[in-house]
């Protein structure tokens, strides 16, 4: 636990290091800021989305330690020498997409595009995990991210397709 | 502890955080001094503590319980009530222990909780206590825990020979809180009569609700149809659900004799299977 109070100040402050997306970044953060906003503001990394700040859309879902979580469900402070992986972090290099962002492409699996960076997080793990889902399987794993525009249907055909070009 | 001892009740204790969170977000929870209890690993993981129990720490995270065998085996209850507990991502941070002194009356832990007959262990800077999990709610988000204690393990019986359990709850979409949630458990002889029967059920009133009077009514005897029916009827007097734009008070009651009768009918297959 974090002691390191100022006297007179409401918040405290703490250094944080932690390794996003493979770089390492060392700032100080108040004890309050979430950690949604410390990669949106902070680091500059804005694919993270925040949608509705209390754990019910997934807009904003990271990998944490290698497992999704909501970022706007922890403290900055908290991911203190962990490692988070966002959505900037999920294709090789600038020009080209992940094989589950291109299925996305593929299938139409967006329109606002809005909750796409949760959904791909929580669908590298989970397709990570589960090389060889049925649909069943990829809804459950959706559950916990919201979309308004796509009806899921197209991103449940992106997932099959994504998992299948996984599998090579 | 010496925080918690010093601070009292402006202090809180951050678990998963999956639940205090968002009341931190909205403003509704103000706390001033947030004590981060994630480092401490050694309260997590379940250990067998007897022959017929098993200690889970309060840092133990659902997504642990999930990956587990351990958890079907000795707490099938458990295990089908995991599924139901909000998203996976929120199962990959939140805690039981979290969400037991959360004491959220909606949430599906605590009525498992009161359905297993747990016990709870607090422990403060001035020593520790166990707590019947009939005890540890008092009101909604209120728990037994005094201003200087933390929850720090739960106690949970594991499954008898000869005994079921089912979970089943009603919500408007996956992973939303329960308009009415059953836990229940039976155990049978080896006539087949009830040697056990306990129904706990959340979203039924400001507490997680232990439905004594309806377990009760099935021991001793042959649980069939006009038994189920009857502990039913005895479940929807039992509780006092509160409404909301969700669910009538009337049609929650509705679902919690439906509900019941649906899970006491499966516990006892399972029980007698």
């Amino acid at each position: 636990m974090s002691t390191d109070s100022q006297s007179g100040s409401e918040t405290d402050d703490h250094t944080v290091t932690v390794t996003v997306n493979g770089t390492a970044y060392r700032r100080t953060v108040e004890s309050r800021l979430l950690l949604s906003d410390f990669l949106r503001h902070d680091l500059l990394l804005a694919g993270t989305h925040v949608g509705c700040e209390h754990g019910v859309c997934g807009a904003c879902t990271v990998i944490f330690d290698g497992v999704a979580v909501r970022s706007c469900l922890m403290l900055a402070a908290q991911a203190d020498g962990h490692a988070v992986m966002t959505v900037e972090g999920l294709a090789g290099d600038r020009n080209h997409l992940h094989p589950i962002q291109e299925a996305m492409r593929d299938c139409h699996g967006l329109q606002c595009g809005y909750c796409t960076p949760g959904i791909l997080m929580t669908m590298k793990v989970f397709l990570d995990e589960t090389p060889a889902p049925d649909e069943a399987q990829i809804r459950e794993a959706l559950s916990g991210n919201l979309c308004r525009c796509t009806g899921y249907q197209h991103i449940v055909d992106a997932m099959l397709l994504a998992a299948e070009r996984l599998r090579g | 502890m010496a925080l918690k001892a010093e601070y009292g009740d402006e202090a809180r204790f951050l678990a998963g955080g999956q639940s205090l969170l968002p009341t931190m977000n909205f403003r509704l929870t103000q706390t001033a001094v947030l004590i981060d209890i994630n480092p401490l690993t050694g309260l997590s993981g379940m250990k067998k503590s007897g022959p017929e129990s098993v200690h889970v720490g309060a840092l133990t995270r659902y997504c642990a319980l999930e990956r587990d065998p351990a958890t079907a085996r000795d707490f099938p209850l458990i295990a089908e009530a995991l599924p139901h507990i909000a998203h996976p991502q929120i199962r990959n941070r939140g805690t039981i222990g979290g969400n037991l002194a959360h004491a959220d009356p909606a949430s599906e832990m605590p009525a498992i909780a009161v359905a297993l007959a747990a016990r709870l262990r607090a422990q403060s800077k001035r020593g520790e206590r166990w707590i019947a999990a009939s005890e540890f709610f008092s009101g909604a988000l209120v728990t037994a825990l005094q201003a200087d204690e933390m929850l720090v393990e739960v106690e949970l019986p594991v499954a008898k020979p000869r005994s079921g359990a089912c979970f089943m709850e009603v919500a408007r979409r996956r992973g939303d809180f329960a308009l009415i949630g059953v836990a229940c458990t039976v155990q049978v002889d080896d006539d087949g009569r009830c040697a056990e029967a306990r129904i706990g059920l959340c979203n039924a009133g400001e507490t997680p609700v232990l439905a004594e009077d309806a377990g009760a009514s099935l021991f001793g005897r042959l649980i069939g149809p006009a038994e189920i029916d009857q502990a039913g009827d005895l479940v929807q007097r039992a509780i006092d659900p509160g409404g909301s734009i969700h669910a009538s008070k009337e049609f929650q009651r509705h679902l919690a004799g439906v509900l019941t009768k649906r899970a006491l009918a499966e516990a006892n297959k399972r029980a007698s299977a």
